[in-house]
């Protein structure tokens, strides 16, 4: 055959011929930029316009950026330094840094202490954040609380310690009630810490000595983008339980607190957090019996924490509905009374479902503590209106101060968001 | 879920009040009650005795007295000395005026970006993603104030001034300054009645055309032309009627007079800070729902639709769009509400909205605050309780109907 | 959570506090410190610098009560208010006292039930344009857009003016100082008006001071002075004496720089040796120590000497004393006599 075939024809190739890259307009970055950016001549129009936006973009932001001052202590100084030229001065975030994130309560000295309980957040919330952590490490996310109040607030050891005490001393009676009834173990556990911290405050008030390790911070001092955090950690972690607690009140069979729920839900989500700051601010003062006279920071907690609580809830209430009918069947099939069924059925299973929900509304509450600057507190936004472009030194520059607010508002919350995302994609595995 | 029912034990005890399941629901919610008006009554004999001690009382009186403030948008007619409940009304309008401007161009900005971001052009996917990262990311009051601050850099009405002014009104028609959109306003002569009413006719025209055309196409297979005789309709009849009633509809042209452009209409520069701030900001959260509304509708759709023999737009436009709005519409009025809500930091910017008056100069002026407050509170009660309900009722009427 | 009822816990404690004590006097002995309220940031008369410390004419009226009531100038919890909030401040008890540059009025003194204890500065509501307008006179501001620093009288002393004078005007309330100032100079608004006194400190702070002009119109009585609650005669007494001890001070030349010698013996002026302590009981009648004047005169000096300090003409805001002289130089500022 192969004879054949040699002598009938005069050349046969019988090497394959090395492949050929394919035609420059069919490959690489100019395939790419055809496929994906000029493949037709509307999609050429939106690209030609996109590009003309980001050059109107850059060509503004990237002069005033790169150019930027940094070291002068005054606007003066700063415009005499560009000479005209474009250029932003950076320089009064290096001067008032200390102002824009901790606001005016803290000696020069002391700054280390905000900055620790910073540090250590993200120690305690890793466990909390990542499953694959040692459970070890929760034991530290449990004394966090009481660290970082010590950290920030200051003044006597003994506040924080007793109010753990306190805990301690609710979970016992809890643990050793909850085997009769989950009520009678919940109500005895808060009763006995009660009593506790009313015994304990009498003994601390009578032993605090007048020069303390940490010096105590008034919380009327305390600002900068430190306060946001801090209304946003402790806002979102008060007003989980309390979410929970309200949307299982919704669903609850009982009227009279079912209808409590929903209006009290209904009521926070229809007005808008300036509302409720303006009560807090102005009129809450006047509810309590004459004479009292708590902390603006924890009035400001009380309304939003209120008012995420009620958020919280919708979300929960959707997860609650998301369930199978099944798995509420199956745990009473079980026998378990109620308290039982929410904990270790559907409350793990709702909780689960409804991360993505919780995680925005975290974030959307962490945004919104820039409201407090209306009030007259000094958050990040209220320090940059307030002190900071009322004085004479840096009267004038937006431009500088908005984009550092915007930068770490943005690093935070697109942080979250994305980490939000992983988890929905670490917790999706299992159902498909 | 209390929903074990125990056997029946005897005559009724004490005791079963705590621990029987049929009765512990009725202790619960007696105890829940009972702590629930104890606390207001408490709340409310604080806040009275707290009042008394101060000389202090609640009354509404000041409703009635003259505000004796300036308020520079206005809807209704208001002057310093209306009383304090017209500027409230005023407010109110004000409120509801940028919450609907700003509803509504969010919504296309937010439609827009959203497919757009879907789109396989990489670069104009990549500039949406960074314009919703960026806004979604940022708190809304931080954005009302920058872009407040760029508006400002909008030229300023004394630009426009001497021989040869820095800057030249668009068209000559529409003056842009930093003060306010200034731009040009129909004037209505004897006559001009005739001309509205054939534009409003030839409106109802193209409409009855329309409908004429998707019958046509549904009962015999003939496909008339819609857009080209819509045109036509829309501008022929009431340019004729113009003209023969001899011009009686004249355009008022805004004009540097004094210290400020006179004439047309103005568009305060509070209202489009707050306006593009409150649009651009919840376009961004807007175009998350477009987009998982359209990655919610499942490939196989748009397959099939293909398959149909479809072209790309109608795809979009009769399969995909329509169900998709399924899942888009709910978080829609959500974002509805919240700009409601979120316009009242309309003061940030000096707009004079409800919070603004009632809730700003109002309180300030004559010290109500608990009277203030609470009437602001109601009003954006009314207001979500009123956009939730229409919006479920429209909610209601597009849902899957499951047989 | 946890953190939330561990501050439940203390607010019984302050409940308990609260309860026990009476007088707004005994409350600010007790609690060792003295809450003042002050604005949000207005430079010269309240505003923190860089390192946070509260510096400012208002302020120094806070920190002399703090040293006549407590001899520690330094124990004044400053606590920013805004228009909107600090009547409710006051009233609520949040605060003890306002140094607030608060206009003095008949309603504010009657309906919102406060006591004005003196007046610590005359000012009156002027306009600000750029020279380049031309304008003269306020009157020849028809149709002109006015940017008001809202939260005082301003807005209500405005529209009294243009109605009075038959003409229009178009306002744009303001919520900061510094946003009024950054709209007035891209030309949003033409004219700016708040108080005298604010207008001239903020255009201390312009780059080019001299493109824009005060008009001659000042269209308002604004005394502005520290405030207490009604009701509590004790403490306004107390106030109100710790303000006349800094101006009478000024009168009778007691400063800064000599107190210490004047104070340590009685002196041949029985009305300084009086209001310094060195003779008769004029701090115990007001239930304070003797030496109560002379701590708050030492803090930062008399009325005239806080007045250079902080809005005087050698700062940048650079204030005439105009109607703040001492009557005696045929201003306004005037103490009953100390006796």
């Amino acid at each position: 055959m192969s004879d054949t075939h040699a002598h009938s024809v005069a050349y046969v190739r019988e090497t394959q011929l090395p492949q050929q890259p394919p035609p420059s307009t069919a490959a690489g970055p100019v395939k790419w930029t055809k496929d994906n950016l000029f493949s037709n001549i509307p999609y050429t129009i939106l690209t030609l316009a996109a590009i003309y936006c980001i050059y109107l973009i850059l060509s503004g932001f990237l002069p005033w950026a790169l150019n930027g001052v940094w070291n002068t202590s005054n606007i003066r100084e700063c415009r005499e330094v560009l000479e005209g030229a474009t250029g932003g001065c950076f320089s009064v975030l290096t001067e008032r840094w200390n102002q824009l994130v901790f606001g005016t309560g803290y000696e020069r000295s002391q700054y280390w202490r905000p900055t620790l309980a910073f540090a250590l957040l993200f120690v305690a919330a890793a466990p909390v954040l990542f499953q694959k952590l040692p459970k070890g490490m929760l034991a530290f996310t449990a004394i966090y609380p009481f660290l970082a109040f010590y950290l920030i607030w200051g003044g006597t050891i003994y506040t924080p310690i007793l109010a753990m005490v306190g805990f301690v001393v609710g979970y016992v009676v809890y643990s050793r009630l909850v085997a009769g009834s989950f009520a009678a173990g919940f109500f005895g556990g808060l009763a006995a810490a009660v009593v506790t911290w009313w015994l304990g405050g009498i003994v601390v008030s009578a032993i605090t000595p007048d020069e303390t390790f940490l010096a105590a911070v008034p919380s009327r001092d305390m600002g900068g983008f430190m306060l946001n955090m801090i209304l946003g950690v402790v806002c979102v972690s008060l007003s989980l339980p309390i979410g929970i607690a309200l949307a299982l009140g919704r669903q609850s069979n009982m009227p009279i607190i079912k209808w409590i729920c929903v209006i009290f839900i209904e009521f926070i989500r229809g007005v808008p957090l300036i509302t409720l700051l303006f009560v807090a601010n102005v009129i809450l003062a006047f509810f309590f019996p004459p004479g009292t006279n708590f902390d603006l920071i924890l009035r400001v907690i009380i309304m939003i924490t209120m008012f995420s609580a009620a958020y919280i809830a919708e979300v929960i209430r959707g997860g609650l509905a998301a369930l199978p009918r099944g798995q509420y069947e199956a745990a009473d099939s079980l026998g378990l009374d109620y308290a039982q069924a929410m904990r270790l059925i559907i409350l793990p299973q709702a909780l689960k479902i409804s991360i993505p929900g919780i995680v925005n509304v975290a974030v959307g509450l962490f945004k919104d503590t820039t409201l407090v600057s209306v009030i007259s507190m000094f958050d990040l936004v209220g320090m940059i209106r307030g002190p900071i472009l009322a004085s004479t030194d840096w009267n004038g520059v937006y431009w500088e101060l908005w984009a550092f607010a915007i930068t770490l508002f943005f690093v935070v919350c697109y942080g979250i968001s994305q980490y939000s995302q992983w988890l929905e994609r670490q917790l999706a595995t299992d159902h498909r | 879920m209390s929903t074990i029912t125990d056997p029946p034990q005897g005559s009724f005890r004490l005791s079963m009040l705590l621990n029987d399941t049929r009765y512990r629901g009725y202790t619960f919610q007696f105890i829940a009650l009972v702590l629930l008006i104890g606390a207001m009554g408490y709340l409310m004999s604080n806040l009275f005795s707290n009042l008394a001690a101060q000389g202090l009382n609640i009354s509404y009186q000041f409703l009635d007295e003259p505000a004796g403030y300036g308020i520079a948008q206005t809807m209704v007619e208001y002057t310093s000395q209306s009383s304090h409940l017209q500027a409230a009304w005023v407010g109110i309008l004000n409120t509801l005026l940028v919450a609907f401007l700003a509803c509504v161009t969010a919504t296309i900005l937010g439609v827009t970006a959203g497919v757009l971001r879907l789109s396989k052009n990489w670069l104009v996917a990549k500039l949406m993603s960074a314009y919703v990262e960026a806004f979604r990311n940022v708190p809304v009051l931080i954005w009302i104030l920058v872009i407040n601050t760029i508006v400002i850099t909008m030229p300023s009405p004394r630009a426009y001034r001497g021989e040869t002014p820095d800057t030249e009104m668009l068209f000559g028609l529409i003056a842009y300054t930093n003060r306010g959109v200034y731009i040009p306003a129909p004037t209505f002569g004897p006559g001009s009645m005739v001309v509205v009413l054939v534009f409003l006719a030839s409106i109802l025209g193209i409409f009855m055309y329309r409908r004429y055309a998707i019958k046509q196409l549904y009962d015999h297979g003939r496909d008339l032309p819609t857009f080209l005789p819509s045109l036509a309709l829309f501008f022929i009849p009431t340019l004729l009627a113009y003209f023969i009633m001899g011009r009686p509809i004249g355009v008022d042209v805004p004009a540097l007079q004094g210290f400020n452009f006179q004439g047309g209409t103005q568009i305060g520069r509070p209202l489009i800070a707050l306006w593009l701030a409150l649009s651009i900001y919840t376009g961004a959260f807007i175009a998350e729902n477009v987009r998982a509304g359209i990655q919610a509708v499942s490939k196989g759709q748009t397959e099939a639709a293909a398959s149909l023999g479809l072209r790309p737009n109608r795809v979009m436009n009769l399969v995909v769009l329509p169900q998709a709005l399924r899942v888009i519409i709910p978080p829609l009025i959500s974002q509805f509400l919240n700009i409601t809500k979120n316009s009242s930091l309309a003061i940030a910017v000096g707009y004079e909205d409800i919070t603004a008056t009632l809730g700003g100069i109002t309180l300030n002026q004559t010290g109500r605050a608990i009277e203030c407050i609470l009437l602001l509170m109601l009003f954006y009660l009314t207001i979500s309780l009123l956009i939730s309900a229409v919006m479920n009722v429209y909610n209601n009427s597009v849902s899957l109907k499951e047989r | 959570m946890k953190k939330s009822v561990f501050f439940g816990a203390l607010t019984v404690a302050g409940v308990a506090a609260g309860v026990a004590a009476a007088g707004t006097l005994d409350d600010v002995k007790a609690r060792g410190k003295l809450n003042c309220g002050v604005t949000t940031g207005l430079v010269g008369f309240a505003a923190p610098d860089a390192n946070g410390e509260w510096n400012g004419f208002d302020v120094a009226v806070c920190r002399a009560v703090a040293a006549a009531v407590l001899g520690d100038a330094s124990a004044v919890e400053f606590v920013p208010t805004t228009g909107k909030t600090r009547f409710t401040a006051l009233a609520s008890g949040e605060i003890d006292m306002l140094a607030r540059n608060t206009t003095w009025t008949f309603s504010r003194d009657v309906d919102l039930k406060f006591t004005f204890v003196g007046v610590n500065y005359y000012d009156g509501q002027g306009f600000m344009v750029p020279k380049e307008l031309g304008v003269s006179s306020a009157k020849d501001l028809d149709g002109a857009t006015v940017c008001i620093q809202t939260g005082t009288t301003t807005e209500l002393n405005l529209a009294d003016f243009f109605r009075s004078n038959n003409i229009n005007y178009e306002p744009v309330p303001i919520e900061t100082n510094a946003e009024a100032q950054q709209q007035y100079l891209a030309g949003a608004c033409d004219v700016y008006t708040t108080d005298a006194s604010g207008l001239a400190a903020t255009r201390a702070t312009f780059e080019a001071p001299g493109d824009h002009v005060l008009l001659p119109e000042i269209i308002s009585k604004e005394p502005l002075g520290p405030l207490v609650r009604h009701g509590d005669n004790e403490w306004g007494d107390v106030v109100r004496w710790t303000l006349n001890a800094l101006i009478t001070a000024e009168e009778l030349g007691v400063t800064s720089a000599n107190i210490a010698d004047m104070a340590s013996a009685a002196g041949g002026n029985p009305e300084i040796n009086r209001l310094l302590g060195t003779e008769g009981t004029l701090g115990e009648m007001l239930g304070l120590s003797a030496d109560w004047a002379k701590n708050a005169i030492a803090v930062s000096g008399n009325y005239g000497e806080i007045f250079e300090k902080n809005i005087g003409e050698s700062t940048p805001i650079g204030l005439a004393r105009g109607l703040n002289a001492q009557w005696t130089d045929g201003g306004l500022i005037y103490s009953p006599p100390f006796r």
